[in-house]
């Protein structure tokens, strides 16, 4: 991998003990409980572009983005942030410079923003938590200059966010990211929540942004169609493993993990070209029981022996890496995909 | 439909809610059929109206909104003006429903044989034996692994798609002629929504059911739908054949949608951006209710309003189709960026 | 945004608002707040409105003593609503007495606010151990009803300090014994709504801000579980006057030189057995009409902040 990656993840763990109270354990003899959200998680993000995550629910991909932004400690492993490792520094309080430099845009517009606050506080908080500003004059520019950069007006600082659109609240919930000038963003579904047509403003808005301010992105989402869109790299998710790694293109045309190939299938086919969704057998485990070995295996067409007891290792192939037994021991072909384009 | 009588037929319907502002139009003058065992898609973005009008067709709409005009026929006859009991009856034995979240479409306190039971002996003459054998069959057809277990377990003991399955075969256990479902698959997974809408598929072309699927999901439609009725503040933009509309749509703002959608086929900078948002109830503009975003509006747009008319294999309420056309193009000024 | 414009622009939004329409369509409320307002005003400008000043014994003559209310034979206009054994106004007495009962009424909402929201809040932004502690001490609490613990509080205090210290200050004793009675249920409400809001994204986004748990406690979730207070409020108004009364009542309240409603309903209730019903009548019926509009006015309020009753 390059050497010094911007933002490089080791290891990453995130464990949460969802037992029953002591008591109850004690008295009706349950065990500890603990859900493996995250399970050893390695990805290296180059200054500039954008990695995108993606799996269904359960699979941790927002775990991640709470414990990369410092919601929650990790369990285990390194956060590297710029060279500074992040996963070890002091919870709340700490106005550190390497907190300016990083932020995120939260998945539920109606819930990202205070109710109470107008806008202009809204955005100019981390300016002013940040010591950013000089004097009045200077942040009322510089929030105008923000509501600007997202397309809406500075007269908009004056109104509550229950005043505005959905679309329109994620445009705040950018400028408010945006207003510490930080360099990496961290995107937890910022459009899975919004009508389509309002998705490709933001999606442009957010690509523009990310050219014109030099922005790196980790992106979450569940939607491969958008992942496609705008992603330098896409890491694959399943019960809190990283099953496949690769460039977009790589990915998507010569998919190699049998939960990719899976995914991929399931993405509907607006092109009408008349191929069928193949429909795949089970769902997602419980991740308090996640199958031993390689966790995808009950699921799998191709899983054998070897598969339902040891856990597939990440394996670089193709400018990407994949943990999958079959394609170590040669079983599984990889094979060329084309998608038409739409006329 | 050569001659059939269709078997839903919506006319002019229109809902209203009343408010102390004033009241407002949801749903206004909306006009479709659905022949028998065809599946109609209803899209459109929120606050198009789509579920209100799912919603009058089968009864259950919230109060204050109501009805305000039109009618709602199935197999000819009005259903629209019954009286609450007669509406109940129609409900599950002539329409089934399916509704978005699975976990409360299902009553938690009661198991699974009870709800399919009791729905089964409303509507159809069958002994509690029958009607429980019937449910295990529907359990079955609709793929729920170990049914004979299963069947006595409560809703909180299935997973989202599995809860999902057992809505579907409530919605089927009185055989209905048509179902109406509004988002089946949007709170599902993606692997677990390929499923549901291959076994919606399955069932109702096997039993000859009609299906209204409302969704803002293109992706949904263009794998399960026959027609698709386009739908925007509260009218139907454009209504036709599924893949006419998708790959030629007639409607800018149908035009405009299929572009927002990223594709797998090509990757472009930029994608289909439509500035501007769908207006509010309360304040849908004179003419053609898109013409403030319109980027191939003319004068007449902005005071007449435009009905379907034939455009191609489909119709669509646009004046571009139209023998005088639009008049002088009228542009966009830059306002229309913010929504 | 200049200040001029925003209250303006706050006006012009109260006025239209869900909340002004369901007050102004509600006859009986609008009585109830008229009621409320007279009897605040009445009681609050007692100094300049009231006929006579009924505790400065200069002013007093016993030959005015228990004459009954003006419209009956023997009454005296000067005296409207009669007066008591000393020649005491009963109008001007139930006037400054309201007022005080109301003063002790908002001193201790007030003191039972500060005690439950910070409680409250911590409770419930911290969670954990401080969680539980905080919500046993309340559970214990609420078991004792909640004149008990008042008079217990006051019981302690009288015990501990002299009789003429204690004249002085029993106005806070009596304040702070009522409020520290109260605290639970704002405790418990905010504890709730707290724990809601907490998982929102907008408090997530100020942590990763990396403000203090305090700041965020305090700028953030504060102002958005504040709703239920006002409703609560207003009706632990009518509780808190009523329990004020009834420590008065009861003689372990406030002393006799600064009466409130429940003391004159006493020193009534001692002449009652010879005939002269006014002295205690009077200040009752007031009591009465105070709290019934005061809670009349919390039920409304409650239904008027209802976001689902809308």
């Amino acid at each position: 991998m390059a050497e010094g990656s911007y933002v490089r993840i080791e290891g990453l763990k995130r464990y949460f003990d969802v037992s029953p109270p002591w008591l109850v354990r004690v008295l009706e003899g349950k065990p500890r409980q603990i859900v493996q959200a995250v399970d050893g998680i390695d990805i290296e993000i180059a200054k500039g572009e954008t990695f995108s995550l993606v799996g269904e629910s359960g699979c941790g991909k927002s775990t991640v983005a709470r414990l990369v932004v410092g919601l929650y400690p990790p369990t285990a492993g390194r956060i590297e942030f710029d060279g500074n490792d992040i996963a070890t520094r002091r919870g709340q309080g700490a106005h550190s410079a390497l907190r300016r430099r990083l932020q995120m845009i939260f998945q539920d517009p109606f819930a990202s923003l205070n109710p109470r606050w107008r806008v202009f506080d809204i955005i100019a908080e981390p300016i002013r938590a940040f010591g950013l500003s000089k004097d009045k004059a200077d942040l009322e520019k510089q929030v105008g200059d923000l509501l600007r950069q997202v397309r809406l007006t500075p007269a908009d600082g004056a109104k509550y966010p229950h005043e505005f659109s959905g679309g329109q609240r994620q445009r705040i919930s950018i400028a408010r990211a945006l207003a510490s000038r930080p360099e990496f963003l961290v995107c937890d579904e910022p459009t899975s929540a919004l009508d389509v047509s309002v998705q490709a403003q933001i999606l442009n808005l957010m690509m523009d942004l990310q050219r014109r301010l030099r922005l790196t992105y980790l992106f979450i989402s569940h939607n491969l169609a958008v992942v496609y869109h705008i992603s330098t790299r896409v890491g694959v998710m399943y019960l809190g493993r990283l099953v496949e790694e690769a460039p977009t293109d790589t990915l998507f045309r010569r998919p190699k993990h049998p939960y990719t190939r899976m995914l991929l299938d399931t993405i509907p086919d607006l092109d009408m070209t008349g191929r069928q969704r193949a429909p795949v057998a089970g769902e997602v485990p419980s991740p308090l029981n996640p199958p031993s070995g390689c966790s995808f295996h009950p699921r799998c067409p191709f899983a054998n022996e070897r598969c339902t007891v040891e856990r597939p290792k990440a394996l670089p192939i193709e400018g990407g890496s994949v943990a999958c037994h079959a394609i170590e021991e040669g079983r599984l072909a990889i094979e060329d995909r084309s998608y038409a384009a739409r006329g | 439909m050569a001659g059939n009588v269709p078997l839903l037929e919506v006319k002019n319907l229109r809902v209203e809610f009343p408010t102390r502002r004033g009241t407002l139009l949801a749903v206004d003058d909306v006009s479709f059929e659905i022949a028998p065992g065809e599946v109609l898609g209803v899209v459109g973005e929120s606050g198009a109206g789509k579920s209100l009008t799912g919603n009058a067709i089968i009864g259950l709409l919230e109060p204050p909104g109501r009805i305000a005009g039109g009618e709602v026929r199935l197999e000819g006859q009005r259903i629209d003006n019954l009286p609450y009991e007669a509406m109940r009856k129609v409900r599950g034995a002539r329409i089934g429903a399916i509704f978005q979240d699975p976990l409360t479409s299902l009553n938690p306190l009661y198991s699974v044989s009870r709800q399919l039971v009791e729905t089964i002996q409303t509507h159809l003459p069958l002994s509690a034996r029958e009607a429980r054998a019937r449910a295990l069959d529907l359990l079955k057809q609709v793929g729920i692994p170990g049914a004979e277990q299963r069947i006595d377990h409560y809703p909180h003991q299935f997973s989202g798609g599995m809860r999902q399955r057992v809505v579907i075969a409530l919605a089927l256990c009185a055989g209905p002629r048509l179902i109406v479902a509004d988002e089946p698959t949007t709170a599902l997974d993606v692997s677990i929504q390929a499923q549901i809408i291959a076994l919606l598929k399955k069932l109702c072309r096997e039993n000859g059911t009609a299906v209204m699927l409302v969704t803002h999901d293109m992706g949904v439609i263009a794998e399960t739908a026959d027609r698709v009725a386009v739908m925007y503040a509260g009218r139907i933009a454009e209504i036709g054949p599924v893949r006419d509309v998708i790959k030629n749509a007639r409607h800018p703002y149908t035009r405009g949608l299929m572009g927002s959608i990223p594709s797998l086929g090509v990757r472009t900078e930029r994608l289909t951006q439509i500035d501007g948002s769908m207006p509010r109830l309360t304040e849908i503009p004179a003419g053609c209710a898109f013409n403030p975003r319109c980027t191939a509006r003319g004068e007449r747009c902005l005071v007449e309003r435009p009905d379907l008319m034939a455009a191609g294999a489909s119709r669509a309420a646009c004046w571009l189709h139209d023998a005088r056309g639009v008049g002088m193009p009228v542009p966009l000024a830059r306002e229309a960026a913010h929504g | 945004m200049a200040g001029g414009t925003s209250f303006s622009r706050w006006l012009h939004r109260a006025s239209d608002s869900d909340v002004w329409w369901s007050f102004r369509s509600s006859s009986l409320t609008i009585a109830a707040a008229v009621v409320t307002a007279l009897i605040l005003i009445l009681s609050f400008l007692s100094p300049l409105l009231a006929p006579h000043t009924p505790f400065d014994p200069s002013t007093l003559s016993l030959s005015d003593g228990l004459k009954p209310p003006a419209w009956m034979p023997d009454g005296d206009w000067a005296f409207p609503l009669g007066t008591d054994d000393q020649g005491r106004d009963v109008l001007s007495a139930i006037m400054y007495g309201t007022r005080l009962s109301l003063v002790v009424g908002m001193a201790s909402v007030f003191v039972s606010m500060l005690i439950g929201i910070t409680l409250g809040l911590v409770s419930g932004y911290v969670g954990g151990v401080t969680d539980a502690v905080i919500m046993r001490i309340a559970d214990v609490q609420l078991t004792f009803p909640a004149i008990l613990v008042a008079l217990l509080i006051d019981g302690v205090v009288r015990g501990l300090i002299s009789v003429q210290r204690h004249d002085e200050i029993a106005l806070f004793v009596i304040i702070g014994a009522i409020g520290l009675s109260f605290w639970v249920q704002y405790a418990r409400t905010i504890r709730g709504s707290v724990m809601v809001e907490k998982n929102k994204e907008y408090v997530q986004a100020a942590r990763v801000i990396g403000l203090s748990p305090v700041l965020i406690m305090v700028r953030h979730v504060l102002p958005n579980v504040t709703g239920p207070i006002l409703v609560i409020a207003t009706i632990n108004l009518g509780l808190a006057v009523i329990s004020e009364a009834t420590l008065s009542f009861l003689g372990v309240g406030l002393p006799s030189t600064q009466p409130s409603l429940g003391t004159l309903i006493r020193l009534g209730n001692e002449l009652l057995q010879s005939g002269e019903w006014w002295i205690t009548l009077f200040p009752s019926i007031t009591l009465a009409a105070l709290v019934l509009a005061v809670n009349l006015l919390g039920d409304w309020l409650r239904d008027a902040l209802n976001p689902k009753l809308r």
